[in-house]
């Protein structure tokens, strides 16, 4: 029974995390570039306070370069490569796994394919030769493929029990119709029942190889340590080529309002048109933006109009969605399906009056101040340190960035916002879906009867 | 995770994964304030960021009858405002300066947290402080957040089948009107219901410093933390003791099955409640066995429960355990699982059976335990790597009646309860009767709800 809980970045959390992960540290954090004989680099906090270390890496390219008919393939590969390596069965390696109390998780976005691993300092070898077999030779035995297929199958009906998901999942249909973006990243029923092994064992060799490699590591290692532990885990991996062809994309949306019928108390509403991407010089000034709009939590102009004066929802939100090669601001709220259609318009006219006027000088000052000051927090545990440093990485950042963020955030003025706003903005372009039995909602698009 | 509990149990299931850690855990700084409020610093320097939580030993549990859902709606309106900070200024302004915050009701209690930069640690202690005894209630806002919790009750319940079927649960594990049996978030006519009046009486008995507990955790001195506790949350006056409901153990009487069939479900599932002692029991060492039980029956996929119904038998998508064992009142220790498709709930409930009465009767393999207590053991390392976790676990404790010590000495209490423990807890645990079986169900096939 919290406060808020926001369901909608259940889905979307890899991505928000992307646009929004930007970093920064005004302390003394010191960030290394670490780099090892064959040339590999990684990033690296060292803090020795604690016996435990905390690695945090990606791959370029995942979901969305998943074959059409075989969407969920780079979902289901996450899924299995520490079901069973060189030697070791799924059981076995499992087991050495839980001995050691090691974690080793992978995970596939539309973007990146990551991995996430952490060990006590006392198991560090265990550890790092666990994690070599994986990446380098993942069995993809029938019985785990089976197994897991089965799971992810599950979780998908699952998710096809939630409104939000049922919301989302035609959200970015439409937004990015015939692209990755637009598809699940675990797949359907129908696709994951067509992945074989043969395409398992291709993404494993042709994927995960050095030159497409992001290495963020924190914990209770040194320089030295460090160089050693990136080589023996990944040295074995081919150079493989650079960057895989992933289309560059403009979301798609016209307005449209479409209602997906289900029986649900509630309304789940979905919202988004283009946005932006990472690397765009306005992206900060979107970031504050979107703040102002619906990102912050409890103090945005829609959690503020929608929720706070009216009580019409208990979640509602906004978020950038940056993509590689596509940028989307998303939203969403739940209400009453009888409130729905008020909902709707509060909504619409919230996001026009921003795109017409931008933000007042107050709501500026008050989110840069957020945005530069909730930075920090986020460096809470090793994990979450090595997570930032590959999301630095990844989005270009340079290990400066957490010295000279707070100047960046503080740069943006009135105008940026205005004009961002104005750019990306657009009531009349803004898709809405409805799942449930939303009263008074019309189908169509905007301004068309 | 088991989609059932994972909704309105967050808090005590946070606290129960928090709880592998313990004497050797977060080695807190614990005082006490001359008004009764409890102080507890848990200092993490990595960072100069600090994370301060007060917990109430009040919740949903605490509510008169036909009441549901109070503790949960003042919860909501304590962000509304007081004299000196009204109107939202406690959030606009803990978000003027990059802070995140955050609150929680459950059973037990009720929970507020920020976390801040370290200097800004003094702001959030006089905001919090100054909400304790000095929040303005109004009937606007009341109207307006109980439509929004209405809407909450849609989105966890109306809209989610398992939560609807969680409830049941609950009912059906404490009959009559037991205060586990009851909604945290309430039962819509009682929600409707609750008056400015209730909300005041309620918030004047509860909320005082002799009902709550501190915690601040991160880059902090235990000095510092005293300093400014003395200064804001020392001058608050005592209100009248708070009395707890009574949290009995149901009388034993026969087991009962719940059964939901809702046309939107598309995976099943079928899972077992079984009472359990909590951490209020004397029997520390029972405590134990139980959460060693878990981890061998349910932790994983190494786990008894996983490779049997999962791999070898195949039957299964997911099977595991869970014990919770942080409440004031009884606890409880759940099996469950979600089958195949073609797999009848049945046949993963005797499964999940014959390997809890496999346990009972041949006890661990050779090295099974110690492996078991290893990771377990691990795990206590791991916690004190997290900002909170700490602050969760230590603050959950002691919102529920339970000690440091119960925190702090888990390594212990792990390492020297023994294989014969176990298999008496687990033998104890599975001859009693108080135990709900439950079924998440599509709908019938003749009830013509296919969609």
């Amino acid at each position: 029974m919290a406060r808020s809980n926001a369901i909608l970045w259940a889905g979307l959390a890899l991505v928000l995390m992307l646009a929004v992960a930007p970093i920064k540290l005004a302390y003394a954090t010191e960030v290394k570039s670490v780099k090892s004989p064959l040339g590999m680099t990684a990033w690296l906090v060292e803090d020795h306070t604690n016996p435990v270390i905390s690695m945090s890496f990606a791959f370029k390219g995942a979901a969305a370069l998943d074959p059409v008919g075989k969407a969920g393939l780079a979902n289901l590969v996450s899924a299995l490569l520490d079901e069973g390596a060189g030697d070791l069965d799924s059981q076995a390696f499992q087991r050495r796994l839980e001995d050691g109390a090691i974690t080793l998780r992978f995970s596939a976005g539309k973007d990146n394919f990551s991995g996430n691993f952490r060990t006590l300092t006392e198991n560090m070898d265990e550890a790092t030769e666990l994690l070599r077999l994986a990446v380098t030779s993942a069995r993809f035995d029938v019985e785990p493929v089976e197994r897991i297929r089965a799971q992810v199958m599950a979780n998908v009906r699952r998710e096809l029990e939630d409104a939000d998901t049922i919301a989302s999942d035609a959200l970015f249909a439409q937004l990015f119709p015939s692209h990755g973006y637009g598809r699940r990243t675990d797949g359907t029923l129908e696709t994951i029942g067509a992945i074989e092994r043969k395409d398992l064992v291709a993404f494993a060799n042709q994927r995960l190889v050095r030159s497409r490699l992001t290495i963020g590591i924190s914990g209770d290692i040194t320089e030295g340590e460090a160089q050693k532990f990136i080589e023996n885990a990944f040295g074995d991996l081919p150079m493989g080529e650079v960057e895989p062809p992933v289309a560059e994309v403009q979301a798609q949306a016209s307005g449209m309002l479409s209602v997906i019928k289900r029986d649900f108390p509630q309304s789940a509403i979905l919202f988004g048109h283009g946005g932006i991407k990472r690397d765009d010089p306005d992206f900060y000034a979107a970031l504050i933006m979107n703040h102002i709009l619906g990102g912050g939590s409890f103090t945005s102009r829609l959690y503020e109009e929608v929720r706070e004066k009216r009580g019409l929802v208990y979640s509602i939100g906004t978020g950038l969605a940056a993509f590689d090669h596509a940028g989307a601001i998303i939203g969403s709220a739940g209400t009453a399906n009888a409130r729905a259609a008020e909902t709707i318009a509060i909504i619409r006219q919230q996001w026009g009056h921003m795109a017409e006027g931008g933000a007042t000088d107050a709501e500026l000052a008050d989110a840069k101040t957020y945005v530069i000051g909730s930075f920090p927090l986020r460096f809470t545990s090793s994990r979450a340190i090595a997570r930032i440093l590959v999301s630095m990485q990844l989005n270009h950042l340079g290990a400066d960035y957490l010295d000279k963020r707070k100047d960046i955030i503080n740069a943006v003025n009135a105008d940026d916002v205005r004009r961002v706003a104005a750019r990306l903005l657009d009531s009349d372009r803004l898709n809405m879906v409805v799942v449930g039995q939303p009263q008074g909602v019309t189908e169509g698009v905007v301004g068309q009867p | 995770m088991n989609k059932l509990f994972s909704m309105m149990l967050t808090a005590l299931i946070t606290l129960w994964l928090a709880g592998p850690a313990a004497a050797e855990v977060f080695s807190p700084t614990v005082f006490k304030l001359d008004n009764g409020l409890q102080v507890v610093v848990i200092e993490k320097h990595r960072s100069p960021v600090v994370t301060q939580m007060l917990w109430y030993k009040v919740g949903a549990s605490d509510e008169p009858t036909g009441k549901t859902g109070m503790a949960h709606l003042l919860e909501h309106l304590m962000f509304k405002g007081t004299q000196k900070f009204p109107d939202g200024e406690f959030s606009a302004m803990l978000a003027r300066h990059g802070g995140n915050e955050n609150a929680f009701t459950a059973l037990d209690y009720t929970g507020y947290h920020q976390t801040v930069s370290r200097d800004r640690l003094e702001m959030v202690m006089e905001l919090e402080a100054d909400r304790m005894r000095n929040l303005v209630l109004r009937s606007g806002d009341i109207n307006t957040e109980r439509e929004v919790i209405l809407e909450e009750r849609r989105q966890r319940i109306g809209n989610n089948p398992s939560g609807e079927l969680r409830l049941q649960i609950d009912q059906a594990l404490f009959p009559g009107d037991h205060a586990y049996g009851r909604p945290v978030i309430g039962w819509e006519a009682d929600i409707v219901s609750i008056t400015k009046q209730d909300l005041e009486a309620f918030y004047q008995q509860h909320y005082s410093p002799a009902n709550a507990v501190l915690v601040v955790a991160g880059d902090v001195t235990p000095g510092e933390v005293k300093a400014l506790a003395e200064k804001y949350y020392a001058p608050i006056k005592n209100g009248a003791a708070p009395i707890h409901a009574a949290l009995p153990f149901p009388k034993k009487g026969k087991p009962s099955s719940v059964v939901l069939n809702d046309a939107r479900v598309r995976q099943p599932s079928w899972n077992l409640s079984i009472l359990a002692p909590s951490m209020s029991s004397d029997d520390k060492r029972e405590i134990a066995a139980l959460e060693v039980l878990d981890e061998v029956m349910g932790g994983g996929t190494t786990s008894r429960l996983y490779r049997a119904l999962v791999v070898e038998q195949g039957i299964a998508v997911a099977a595991g355990a869970r014990y919770a064992s942080g409440a004031r009142g009884p606890g409880r220790f759940l099996f469950y699982a979600s089958p195949k498709p073609g797999v009848s709930l049945d046949a993963l409930q005797s499964a999940t059976a014959q390997e809890v009465e496999k346990f009972i009767e041949q006890g661990f393999v050779t090295g099974e335990l110690a492996r078991v207590k290893k990771r377990m053991l691990a795990s206590a390392v791991y916690v004190r790597d997290e900002l909170k976790s700490g602050a969760w676990a230590l603050g959950g404790a002691l919102a529920a009646g339970h000690s440091v010590m119960d925190v702090e000495g888990w390594p212990e209490r792990i390492r020297t309860v023994t294989g014969e423990d176990i298999k008496k807890a687990a033998r104890k645990l599975w001859r009693d009767p108080r135990r709900v079986s439950a079924k998440l169900l599509p709908a019938e096939p003749n009830s013509g709800g296919g969609g």
